[in-house]
């Protein structure tokens, strides 16, 4: 005898049959999107795991725990972890319970301390913004650009200099000025390179380097010389820049966010416009994709390397400028901690493309933030986050192992390859 | 007698498709068995189960009768089946002996190679198998010819008993290509047995002692060379008449489109490799120009289209001296480019079928207005285009990089022929396509010239020169022998040419139009 399906049959083969025979081009479009992101997010959660095993097995309390019986250690391990990233969590994002408090206040100036955790990675962010899009910028025109600190640097010391030398100019023209200042430093120091590889087919991967070292001594030199406070002792730190240069902060102090980050957000969105809405942008990714067939199809080759190097090494300098004259109001020695190296992998991960750099920037300055404070809290050290970033960045840079452990096909539409080209595919 | 070897409905599925539908097969021992059919019929996905690479779904494999489970190339080395791939897997740095002993080395006292015992064995085959290469060259060093020579004393070493050739033919000239079918023939002599993959029927017609042909996936037929032309294998191998010769009245040529005058190219090197060459293209005329790869074509085209300097004569197109211009002041004056290497001069392969279709002209209007990409228009004319030249692809949005080796082409064929111009260069427009895309591409190029383009047509493959051209002029060593009408000439004529040698009748190297044209 039949039986009539019941209802949750019936909507059972309707999911069925929305897996099995979805919407084709939906469907396609959402495979592609996953293609994109799958590798970096699984990326990410693999770091996280190994970060967790690494917290357990560098605590101390997890052994002490473990000696006096194992159920005790299992236990430890997990009140470790979780604190760890609670801290990182709340360091970063913000307490909830926190966050709900204050809004439930009303009170303007909790909710701003609440929120402050999210903002201060919004801030760590920016810089990594500027140099992330510099370095991708690079490898979709075919250059692997390792100079970003370097640039960075130059670009900062530029924009302070504009920022305390110049004075009496309305805010309106000295805070775009010196902003530009650094572009135009770091964009110099780009471009050296650029032309050396266009004149000579010197490759840029050792003259950036070499630039950077050249940057390095010579801010050194500048700011216990030249451009040396005056009263500061023979510390190596710069004079603070006029007000008038500075790019505003939102709220009073400590909150730092400022419009860095908008200006940032609006860098990136031009640098997607540039490199995929616009002739030049395809002559850049032309040359970068295939430099012969670039060269078959009427392009100059060392022209493009040329203003590649140049405009990556402006985005570069914006990056030192951005912290100086929104965040440090002065230029010191320490101005970055590796955020020129850091936005390579960056870059990476975010398939060098603009809107994944931003994605990918928001994620590093979440992790440097929180790390502080996990650092603070659970005293764990800063390093462990150092760990877990090279470990998703290993993970992201060779997608085979998070494929073979998650066992993912391999995605049928090919992934773009384009930092490889970066190396070996300048053959011109 | 028991075949050597027995496949017996062997069937490989991939995700949408049926790439071996019930495949039969088998070869005796001392046979050559030409395996046809045009790229993406299936051919190479059987012979990579056979190599081990894949497993069939169904479907079992017999060696001497026997049922055999092929899961590696070690499995497949063991039962003494060998593959000269496509692309050689030599590995360049070391030497022949190196390279031959890799992963079965002789050794003496304990882990050291013994390099003088390889080199024995490695000269007694070639001894034995006329197959002349020397032990301590470096394999970098060596003409394509003899590396794939390294290739075949490598399976012999292996004691391998079945050797499949996966397109051979590819990489070699024709003289070389002649030589390595009396290797194979030898080989077969001595007992060895062949299976000789390939998409050209003159190859199969000439060296194989029984044909299959495979289409989609399924054997559609079985031949010999006595029992089967060019056309019916055409016929077998595309599921319909397929029309070799191309149609093509006679014409007679106008105004001189491009001219060239004591043009001289030297490599990097300084070596001189287009040696004072002069010859005039007519609008409405294809000249082909014959000659073995290597002997200065390359480089006459590059000069030509200013892809590389010239360091002397003289370079007119259209009116227009373009001695020393750009590529893409060339370009504008219209003229249009087929490269000779398509993947690395002609196609960026990450990016969109759409993009590689506007790649000479994306920054002028229509597709551009200001700076500003205009990518409907874009995607509007790439979709006509993949119509109108029936580029298959799943999307115009699709990375080239996923198309076939046709459809690559057919991309850049559209992409040159889809723009109003008045000289053509083609350098070999048909490589490594099957035969209904050659036909396809040829009808396009016939098609240009009776409009009134002026057509420079260079190949190495003689047959094509011989079908297409109006006159042929064979280059050697840097110089242009002669430029005959292709009327008045005879393949045999034009192959001692191409090999240096003046034929007897009429020709004089001195005299560059040595045939008239007699209209």
């Amino acid at each position: 005898m039949k039986r009539e399906p019941n209802k949750f049959e019936e909507a059972g083969q309707a999911i069925l049959q929305e897996i099995n025979e979805p919407d084709q081009e939906q469907e396609q479009h959402k495979r592609s999107v996953w293609s994109v992101v799958s590798i970096p997010l699984l990326a990410i959660l693999t770091g996280l795991i190994i970060g967790a095993i690494l917290i357990a097995a560098t605590s101390s309390s997890v052994y002490a725990a473990f000696g006096e019986s194992p159920w005790r250690g299992i236990g430890a391990i997990f009140s470790e972890v979780y604190q760890a990233y609670k801290a990182l969590f709340t360091g970063s994002i913000g307490d909830p319970v926190r966050i709900i408090n204050a809004l439930r206040s009303g009170e303007g100036s909790a909710i701003r301390a609440a929120f402050n955790p999210f903002l201060e990675s919004l801030v760590q962010a920016t810089p990594y913004i500027f140099a992330g899009l510099a370095v991708a910028f690079g490898f979709r025109s075919g250059l692997f650009n390792i100079g970003v600190e370097g640039q960075l640097f130059i670009g900062a010391a530029c924009a302070t200099f504009v920022g305390y030398a110049i004075k009496g100019l309305p805010f309106i023209i000295h805070m775009p000025l010196a902003f530009l200042a650094g572009a135009l430093g770091g964009a110099l120091w780009g471009f050296i390179p650029g032309l050396l590889k266009a004149l000579t087919g010197g490759h840029e991967v050792i003259n950036t380097i070499m630039m950077n070292y050249i940057a390095f001594r010579l801010t050194e030199w500048l700011l216990s010389g030249v451009m040396t406070r005056p009263d500061s002792g023979g510390m190596p730190i710069s004079p603070l820049i006029e007000k008038s240069a500075q790019i505003p902060q939102f709220f009073k102090s400590p909150i730092r966010f400022h419009l860095g980050f908008f200006i940032a957000l609006g860098v990136a969105w031009l640098i997607w416009w540039l490199l995929f809405k616009t002739k030049w942008g395809l002559n850049f990714r032309t040359v970068g994709a295939n430099p012969r067939a670039a060269k078959y199809a009427g392009l100059s080759v060392p022209k493009s390397y040329m203003l590649a190097m140049a405009i990556s090494g402006a985005l570069a300098g914006l990056a030192g400028a951005v912290q100086v004259l929104a965040v440090n109001r002065s230029m010191a020695l320490g101005l970055s901690s590796g955020y020129g190296f850091d936005s390579i992998a960056l870059a990476l991960i975010g398939n060098n493309h603009p809107l994944g750099v931003v994605l990918t920037s928001i994620l590093f300055g979440t992790l440097r933030n929180g790390a502080t404070r996990m650092m603070v809290v659970s005293r764990i050290p800063i390093d462990i986050v150092d760990v877990m970033q090279a470990i998703i960045l290993m993970f992201v840079a060779a997608p085979a192992i998070i494929r073979s452990l998650y066992r993912l096909r391999k995605s049928k539409e090919g992934e773009e390859t384009v930092f490889v080209s970066g190396w070996g595919g300048g053959q011109s | 007698m028991t075949p050597i070897l027995q496949l017996s409905g062997i069937t490989k599925r991939f995700p949408g498709v049926l790439a071996n539908d019930h495949i039969d097969l088998y070869l005796n021992q001392g046979e050559i068995l030409g395996l046809l059919g045009e790229n993406g019929a299936g051919k190479s996905t059987l012979m990579n189960i056979l190599y081990g690479l894949y497993q069939p779904d169904e479907g079992e494999i017999f060696v001497n009768g026997e049922s055999v489970v092929i899961n590696s190339p070690t499995d497949a080395i063991q039962a003494g089946i060998g593959m000269v791939h496509q692309h050689f897997m030599l590995i360049p740095v070391f030497t022949v002996a190196e390279n031959v002993m890799l992963g079965q080395e002789s050794i003496k006292f304990g882990d050291f190679l013994d390099r003088t015992d390889a080199s024995k064995k490695i000269f007694e085959i070639s001894e034995q198998f006329n197959l002349p290469v020397h032990p301590n060259d470096l394999v970098r060093d060596l003409p394509v010819g003899i590396q794939q020579k390294v290739e075949i004393i490598k399976l012999l070493y292996r004691e391998a008993e079945i050797l499949i050739f996966d397109e051979p033919t590819a990489v070699l000239t024709p003289q070389e290509a002649d030589e390595l079918f009396a290797i194979m023939r030898s080989l077969a002599l001595q007992g060895k047995s062949i299976i000789f993959i390939t998409h050209k029927l003159r190859e199969v017609l000439e060296v194989a002692d029984r044909i299959m042909v495979i289409r989609l996936g399924a054997v559609v037929g079985e031949t010999t060379p006595d029992g089967a032309s060019k056309n019916s294998l055409a016929a077998m191998m595309v599921g319909r008449e397929v029309n070799l010769v191309v149609d093509k009245e006679v014409k007679i040529p106008g105004e001189v489109v491009l001219s060239v005058q004591d043009l001289v190219v030297t490599d990097k090197f300084q070596n001189i490799v287009v040696d004072h060459v002069s010859l005039d293209v007519r609008s409405g005329e294809i000249v082909g120009i014959a000659g073995v790869q290597g002997n200065g074509q390359t480089e006459l085209v590059e000069a030509v289209t200013g892809l590389r300097k010239n360091s002397g004569g003289l370079i007119n197109l259209l009116g227009e001296n373009i001695t020393h211009a750009t590529p893409r002041q060339i370009t504008e004056l219209g003229s249009a480019h087929v490269p000779e290497d398509r993947l690395a001069d002609g196609l960026v392969l990450p990016f969109p079928t759409a993009e590689n279709l506007v790649l000479c002209t994306y920054y002028k209007e229509p597709f551009s207005k200001g700076v500003v990409l205009q990518y409907q228009t874009i995607l509007e004319h790439a979709e006509r285009l993949v119509h109108d030249f029936d580029i298959r692809t799943p999307s115009a949005l699709t990375p080239v990089s996923n198309l076939s080796g046709g459809n690559q082409q057919k991309v850049i064929i559209a992409r040159e022929l889809s723009r109003p111009i008045q000289f053509l260069i083609a350098s070999q427009p048909t490589r490594g396509l099957d035969v209904g895309s050659i036909e396809y591409i040829h009808n396009r190029i016939v098609n240009k010239r009776d409009e009134g383009c002026a057509v420079l047509l260079v190949s190495p493959e003689l047959d094509e020169i011989m079908e297409l051209s109006d006159r042929i002029a064979v280059m050697y060593r840097g110089k242009i022998l002669a430029v005959v009408d292709s009327r008045h000439v005879t393949k045999e004529q034009i192959g001692l040419m191409m090999a240096g040698e003046m034929p007897e009748e009429g020709f004089s190297a001195k005299e560059k139009h040595v045939v008239e044209r007699t209209f």
